[in-house]
């Protein structure tokens, strides 16, 4: 111990150093994976929300957030998962999606699922490389939960998007 | 505390009730994982494999603190024995060739969309939030279900035959789907659940749409159904799916890795 006495800034502070494992680009920050931030009786309190009910990345960052805590000198946390409000793309901020697109991975368009997804045909995705919008899905999922499976036609790389939720 | 018409006791067998179906389709889903048509596959089932799984740690878990005799989602999902499973029929029929696991699919997301979206509504906070959160999922698996008995419904002379085929063999586990006890009744009147039979007019819709467009007759509504799973009684195929499920930690008790 340090004895040092946490404030939510500190807290926040040591948790934008906590990637994402699948996307390490993007800290849970970024992602608003981290949805709450309390103190009682000087023990910091972190309320997360998993992107997918089935991530299997919510167990490591747990743990990671874990670490930056006891980094801090910091003993104790309490991490606790909650459901509603349900996470959404759209919490990904501006600077976050610039960042998913230098590493190769088409940000999220704007919006949620909703009848159109269900019926209507995939969005018009622009290549992450070469900007290009001359685009096809060539799976809606790829090799994580939050992605699907792209491919640009006119540099013809595949590519991951982040898709929509 | 606890009797059979406790209230709490209505709300761990309902959240079984949904738990077990997640769980028990979430298996068969990954009995494809390395045998899928094609690499694009194999990676979407175990996909939504994997978000089913997650809704069943939820349910589960939820079920066990509703519970509070002190077992766990796991100690759910592995000890209990077959008769006291409650996923509905459907989930554990065999994945057959790919047109019979997604006509399947294409059933049962069918249904958690229009259950969830009513879910959403509950009064139960936690499985509003629920609903809320894995709607946003199977929405995606219903599009992908949908497109795929399209394009097989509508596609060659052996693909058409197959996807017609197992419309035939699983529509009789459709009913069960649906099908309302003392429990539903007792929650639907709490605010907690639905009344399934606007569920399942929702359903029928989607269903006869998708059908049509495919070019895939539409079961006779006369057609026998096969029901049971509201009382723990399954197909003989749920017995030997437990057994792969469960044999580790029934094996090895307390196995952790
Ligand atoms: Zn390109």
């Amino acid at each position: 111990m340090k004895g040092n006495t946490p404030t939510p800034e500190k807290i926040m502070q040591a948790l934008a150093s906590v990637c994402d494992p699948e996307i390490p680009v993007l800290s849970i920050i970024d992602l608003g994976i981290v949805r709450d931030v309390k103190i009682k009786n000087n023990i910091p309190e972190i309320s997360i929300t998993p992107t997918y009910t089935g991530c299997p990345a919510m167990k490591v960052i747990e743990d990671e957030i874990r670490e930056a805590i006891r980094k801090e000198g910091l003993e104790d946390v309490i991490v606790k998962t909650v459901l509603a409000p349900p996470w959404t793309t759209d919490w990904i901020g501006t600077e976050a999606k610039e960042k998913l697109k230098a590493y190769g991975i088409a940000p999220p368009e704007k919006s949620s699922p909703d009848k159109s997804t269900l019926f209507g045909s995939p969005k018009a995705v622009a290549c992450p490389r070469c900007a290009s919008s001359d685009t096809e899905m060539i799976s809606q999922f790829g090799s994580t939960a939050c992605k699907a499976l792209y491919r640009c036609r006119t540099c013809r790389e595949p590519f991951d998007y982040f898709k929509c939720l | 505390m606890s009797s059979k018409n406790k209230p709490g006791n209505d709300l761990f067998l309902y959240l079984l009730r949904l738990g077990d179906t997640s769980l028990v389709l979430s298996h068969r889903l990954a009995e494809w994982c390395g045998h899928g048509p094609i690499l694009e596959e194999d990676i979407a089932m175990t996909n939504i494999s994997l978000d089913l799984i997650g809704q069943a740690r939820i349910l589960l878990g939820y079920a066990s603190r509703v519970e509070g005799k002190g077992r766990s989602e796991d100690d759910l999902a592995y000890l209990r024995e077959e008769r006291a499973f409650y996923n509905v029929l459907l989930a554990e029929q065999p994945n057959g060739d790919f047109a019979c696991t997604m006509v399947r699919q294409l059933f049962i997301s069918s249904y958690q969309f229009f259950l969830f979206e009513a879910l959403q509504k509950s009064a139960d906070e936690t499985i509003a939030a629920f609903a809320a959160k894995s709607l946003k999922e199977v929405t995606y698996h219903l599009r992908h279900s949908s497109e795929w008995v399209l394009r097989l419904g509508d596609g060659t002379a052996e693909s058409r035959e197959k996807t017609v085929q197992a419309v035939n063999e699983l529509w009789m586990y459709t009913r069960d789907l649906f099908d309302m006890d003392s429990v539903d009744r007792n929650l639907l009147t709490a605010g907690i659940a639905p009344d399934m039979n606007l569920v399942k007019e929702k359903w029928e819709q989607k269903i006869t749409g998708v059908l049509k467009e495919s070019t895939i007759p539409v079961p006779p509504s006369d057609a026998w159904m096969a029901s049971g799973s509201r009382e723990g009684k399954h197909t003989e195929h749920l017995g030997y799916l437990l057994a792969e499920m469960q044999i580790l930690p029934r094996t090895y008790p307390g196995a952790s890795w």
